[in-house]
């Protein structure tokens, strides 16, 4: 079984990003930029499930102009055996992702898909479950535990009201959530072997996919400014402080 | 524009080849994942977290640099980064690692015979084996030519006696790098852990580089066999050789300790109110920062040019010289005035500079004193030798 694990190129999460003075985005210029954390989590579980001997290939695709390949063989150094870059300099809403992934997953005929729950960049949370909807097979979002038997696989899944653990025939969606696994650091020797592994571009526009962007940001603005805390000396001064700002 | 990274005000990041950001970044979340949490109670108790020992080879960064025998084929300047992040961590971590490496792996990969390179290096590379390298003798350690330890011919054997000061991971090595004087001028031998007549002590009470075990080495006819003698180099070029690829890591690692330091003190003179205002907002202490950036900003380029002539072939060892004396005295100076604006908070061991600040005194003195290194500029500047 081939598994197919999407990664995206993100601003670093420990790198304090800025909104552009004129705030027609965010900047990224010169600011240190990684694997999409969830998606790390994606690719590891493909690889523990084909070091355990359930996967037989892994394959890692990014959406995004050149400079993503830094990703794609970070990642290839972490294991996964050949690399898809999808070259475009439009930076794709969630629609047009997915339709790009199904658009792969038509020539690759993977068995199990696995993406982050979210990239950290736009916090969309969308294109597992729209790929899912357009490739018309089943979904298991948020996972946090993933068990895979013949042609199903069991998902523990993160929800509001705790987990959920539920059944999907493959081929199938699942996408990842923080306590799923910690991903491996990438070895040293590993590095130099990636330089070796396959690394195919397919440009976007043979892909017959519609960009269909279709969410217009007009703006964007920093979170405002948290206000200082107060102390307060006693639980009933703390009554009557959330009671005057008409929170109790 | 965005704002520029206060720890990179050259973007120097830009001119790293895919790979060398690649080891950077691998390394540098190993290091803050793994061993940062470690290393204040290491350091603390004087131990060394042997328990990371595994997980370092497994990385791949004990003879990153060689080819085969297990070892990941880097370049140098790859080299350089892992020294620097290690460093950004403890100078005991580096040093282990630049021991095991430049000092242990690298003469026997560069000196040693076939057979001595098929019986260690693998081993060394997993971390099964571990290595020390002993030139410094008691009677003084700027002077290695006129070394006392010797081994005399005894049949097919040899016989070794002397003693060796200040050798890094003494105690713990498998396998002991020891340069002696023989008839031929001074030759390199691999001595055994459990070779009779050879012993080790731990040396104590050190103020600096606590988490990295420091020992001394005595030799009282410790018989070895020709075959353990490094057959492929005579003369003080040895040794030489080797101190010159761990100096040229050690002109990186520093850099790791500088910018870990300035990055505590600009988040702390942002927070510390004084005065009605952040410590930041005084000109003293944005002159103290300034420079900071502007010392560290220097040693990043020059590392990066000796890291760009090392790895096309022509890095001269003057060159070495001059970087690993310009860069740790730079991180020196830095952790010191960054203990100095910590306050109190800055004499104990939960704020970093003054652990940096402490083993950056073993820094500035093994693999070649400040002066040493200053007087090899100068003998190169003036072809007069001034030692
Ligand atoms: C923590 C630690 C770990 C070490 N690990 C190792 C190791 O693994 N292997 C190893 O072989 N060694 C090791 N060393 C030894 C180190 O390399 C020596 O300490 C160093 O070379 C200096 O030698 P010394 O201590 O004998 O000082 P000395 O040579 O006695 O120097 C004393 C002072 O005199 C100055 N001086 C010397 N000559 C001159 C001159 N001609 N003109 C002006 N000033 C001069 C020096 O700069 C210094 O300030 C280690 C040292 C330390 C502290």
């Amino acid at each position: 079984m081939k598994i197919l694990v999407g990664i995206k190129r993100v601003v670093d999460f420990n790198v304090r990003v800025r909104v552009k003075p004129d705030g027609s985005g965010v900047d990224t210029d010169g600011a240190k930029m990684s694997i999409n954390p969830f998606d790390e989590i994606a690719l590891e579980e493909a690889l523990r499930l084909r070091e355990a001997g359930i996967a037989s290939e892994v394959i890692v695709i990014s959406i995004g102009d050149s400079s993503c390949q830094q990703q794609l063989r970070t990642g290839l150094a972490m294991g996964a055996d050949r690399a898809i870059q999808v070259d475009t300099d439009i930076h794709l809403q969630p629609l047009a992702a997915a339709r790009t992934m199904l658009a792969v997953i038509e020539t690759e005929q993977p068995g199990l898909v696995i993406l982050g729950k979210q990239a950290i960049d736009d916090d969309n949370n969308q294109t597992g479950q729209m790929l899912a909807a357009l490739w018309n097979r089943p979904q298991a979002t948020f996972a946090s535990k993933v068990v895979v038997a013949g042609d199903t696989a069991t998902v523990t899944r993160e929800v509001d009201a705790g987990l959920e653990t539920i059944e999907v025939d493959l081929p199938a969606v699942i996408t990842t959530d923080l306590r799923l696994n910690t991903p491996r650091f990438v070895k040293l020797p590993d590095i130099m072997k990636a330089k070796r592994k396959p690394l195919e571009v397919i440009a976007f526009t043979e892909l017959a996919v519609s960009n269909d962007n279709n969410i217009q940001i007009d703006h964007y603005a920093p979170p405002a400014v948290r206000e200082k805390g107060i102390m307060v000396d006693s639980a009933a001064a703390l009554v009557t402080e959330l009671k005057s700002r008409g929170l109790l | 524009m965005a704002k520029l990274n206060p720890l990179d005000l050259y973007d120097i990041r830009s001119q790293l080849s895919e790979d060398e950001l690649m080891v950077q970044d691998s390394i540098a979340a190993w290091v803050d994942e793994r061993a940062v949490p470690l290393i204040a109670e290491c350091f603390d108790k004087a131990r060394f977290p042997t328990e990371l020992i595994p997980e370092i080879a497994e990385l791949g960064l004990l003879g990153s640099t060689l080819e085969g025998y297990g070892c990941a084929g880097l370049n140098y300047t790859s080299y350089g980064l892992i020294c620097q992040e290690l460093e950004r961590c403890d100078s005991g971590l580096r040093s282990f690692v630049s021991v095991q490496s430049s000092l242990c792996m690298y003469p026997i990969y560069a000196f040693g015979s076939e057979e001595q390179k098929q019986r260690w290096l693998p081993e060394m590379a997993a971390g099964r084996a571990i290595g020390c390298f002993g030139l410094t003798e008691p009677q003084g350690g700027s002077d290695p030519a006129n070394m006392k330890t010797h081994a005399k011919r005894d049949g097919d054997d040899w016989l070794l006696n002397g003693a060796k000061m200040w050798i890094t991971n003494g105690s713990v090595a498998d396998i002991a790098i020891v340069w002696a004087q023989t008839e031929d001028g001074i030759q390199g031998f691999l001595v055994e852990k459990d070779m009779a007549g050879f012993v080790t002590q731990d040396i104590h009470s050190k103020m600096s580089l606590r988490a990295s075990t420091t020992s001394e080495l005595y030799f009282d006819n410790v018989r070895l066999p020709d075959s353990s003698r490094l057959p492929g180099v005579k003369g003080l070029k040895g040794p030489l050789s080797c101190l010159t690829q761990a100096r040229f890591g050690i002109s990186w690692g520093p850099i790791g300790c500088a910018i870990d330091c300035l990055d505590s003190v600009l988040k702390y003179t942002e927070d510390r109110i004084l005065f009605d205002r952040p410590l930041a907002a005084n000109q003293a202490i944005q002159i103290r920062l300034a420079d900071m950036a502007r010392r560290i900003t220097t040693a990043q380029l020059l590392a990066l040019q000796l890291g760009r002539l090392k790895d096309a072939g022509k890095m001269q060892h003057t060159q070495v010289n001059l970087a690993k004396w310009n860069n740790v005295r730079m991180a020196l100076d830095i952790a010191r005035d960054a203990r100095d604006m910590l306050g109190g908070f800055g004499i104990t061991t939960e704020y970093t500079p003054i652990r940096h600040m402490l083993n950056l005194e073993s820094v500035i003195t093994y693999e070649g004193t400040e002066t040493i290194h200053q007087l090899a500029v100068g003998r190169e500047l003036t072809g007069i030798s001034a030692f």
